[in-house]
């Protein structure tokens, strides 16, 4: 009987530098692996979140439809959900746009920044949200890693913490930035 | 209160006698209760409190529990008295420090990842001591500008905690005072000269203790780029010092 515990991981608005951070735990991999597997997300080849995930880990801020639905999707099949980096802590880098009105900001960009078609793309990309919100203001958050990247060893403690049955705490590798 | 004879022809030694967190310590009247905790290596945050620069409570992280009084208060701008009980931390206490924190942070564009101040920045370090993981309120995104006007320095308020610790710098330290805080509440903006953009400000000596005292990224010299803009924070308590505390 398979009971390893199921990490699912995704990558909403962000620049995938805290998957890169994860990866960065280096041989610790090898410790988490052995209690673990990782059943969804940009390092596996999973086509859709599946159903009794235990720890979902989620990189970026929400920012669009596909965010929205992404985040609420891994929010019902997973029992913890782990905000990973400032992006999904905070709003962060994706969040300075929300002083501009959504319109404003994609014809600035591709029509009037744009040399070659100018033209806002409407054809398979998301709606944009009119603000973007960090994670827990779109589902609720069980764990909160900061950071720009979070260092690997701070990833490492809490996915530790969360495979040995303990609450994460951080402790002085609370981070931001 | 100066050294002055009481009614009963006995000097006023000026000496009172407090108990912080449980342990008496001796101080001179006039101190407050930050001044005394600090001498005596008890923590108590603070952001707007610089050694050197007058006492205004602005930003109520140094609130402390005081025997008989209802409410908290700030220890930066309340004196010492003989015989007071004074808690410098409470689970009470704690939870505003927290959310005190926490609402800095939703009132601006503090985006730690792309700041000159990240690693150096007072109020980035507060929010890591007291254990704040995230902001429970929501964010306010406002849209503030950013003044490159001055040849050296720039003045960016989506990171100002409106401390007014470059305010009192200014006018205490350089004598310029050119800086003042307009407007009222979550409208508060940090100015120069009356809203003149600050290369403008004839007054401005350039002399940068403005930019040295600046808890946080709000204030930088030209030139650095992410953690970079490391800060000569003593300087101004220094100075003070050196004038023997005038």
């Amino acid at each position: 009987m398979d009971t390893k515990i199921k990490i699912g991981t995704c990558w909403l608005d962000g620049c995938s530098g805290c998957h890169m951070s994860l990866l960065d735990i280096d041989e610790g991999i090898v410790a988490v692996l052995k209690k673990a597997d990782i059943v969804f997300g940009p390092l596996v080849d999973a086509q859709e979140w599946p159903e009794g995930v235990d720890v979902a880990v989620i990189e970026g801020a929400v920012s669009s439809q596909d965010d929205l639905k992404m985040a609420q999707t891994a929010r019902t099949r997973s029992k913890i959900v782990v905000a990973l980096g400032d992006c999904a802590v905070t709003g962060n880098v994706p969040a300075m746009r929300n002083g501009i009105p959504t319109r404003r900001l994609l014809e600035r960009i591709y029509v009037e920044g744009a040399t070659a078609t100018p033209g806002v793309p409407t054809d398979g990309v998301p709606a944009l949200l009119k603000q973007v919100v960090p994670l827990h203001e779109a589902v609720k958050v069980d764990v909160h890693v900061p950071g720009c990247p979070p260092k690997p060893n701070a990833i490492l403690q809490v996915l530790s913490d969360l495979l040995e049955g303990r609450t994460p705490d951080l402790g002085n590798k609370l981070r931001f930035g | 209160m100066s050294a002055a004879p009481s009614g009963k022809g006995i000097t006023v030694t000026d000496k009172v006698k407090v108990r912080i967190d449980g342990e008496v310590i001796s101080a001179s009247a006039g101190q407050t209760i930050l001044e005394v905790a600090r001498t005596s290596k008890k923590y108590i945050p603070a952001l707007c409190y610089m050694e050197g620069l007058s006492s205004v409570g602005a930003c109520r992280l140094c609130m402390v529990e005081v025997s008989g009084v209802a409410r908290l208060v700030p220890a930066c701008t309340t004196p010492v008295q003989d015989g007071q009980a004074v808690v410098t931390t409470s689970p009470q206490i704690e939870a505003y420090r927290k959310m005190t924190l926490e609402l800095l942070f939703a009132e601006r564009n503090h985006v730690c990842a792309v700041c000159v101040s990240s690693g150096h920045c007072e109020l980035q370090a507060l929010a890591q001591d007291h254990g704040v993981t995230h902001v429970r309120f929501p964010y306010s995104y406002p849209r503030l500008s950013v003044d490159t006007t001055h040849p050296r320095y720039v003045l960016d308020h989506n990171r100002c905690v409106l401390c007014s610790r470059c305010v009192r710098t200014c006018a205490e330290i350089e004598g310029a005072h050119v800086w003042d805080i307009s407007g009222r509440g979550v409208g508060s903006r940090l100015v120069s000269e009356l809203q003149r953009p600050w290369g403008e400000a004839t007054s401005c000596t350039s002399c940068g203790k403005c930019v040295q005292a600046c808890p946080t990224g709000a204030m930088a010299e030209k030139g650095w780029g992410v953690e970079e803009m490391a800060k000569e924070r003593a300087v101004v308590s220094r100075l003070t010092s050196m004038r023997g505390g005038r």
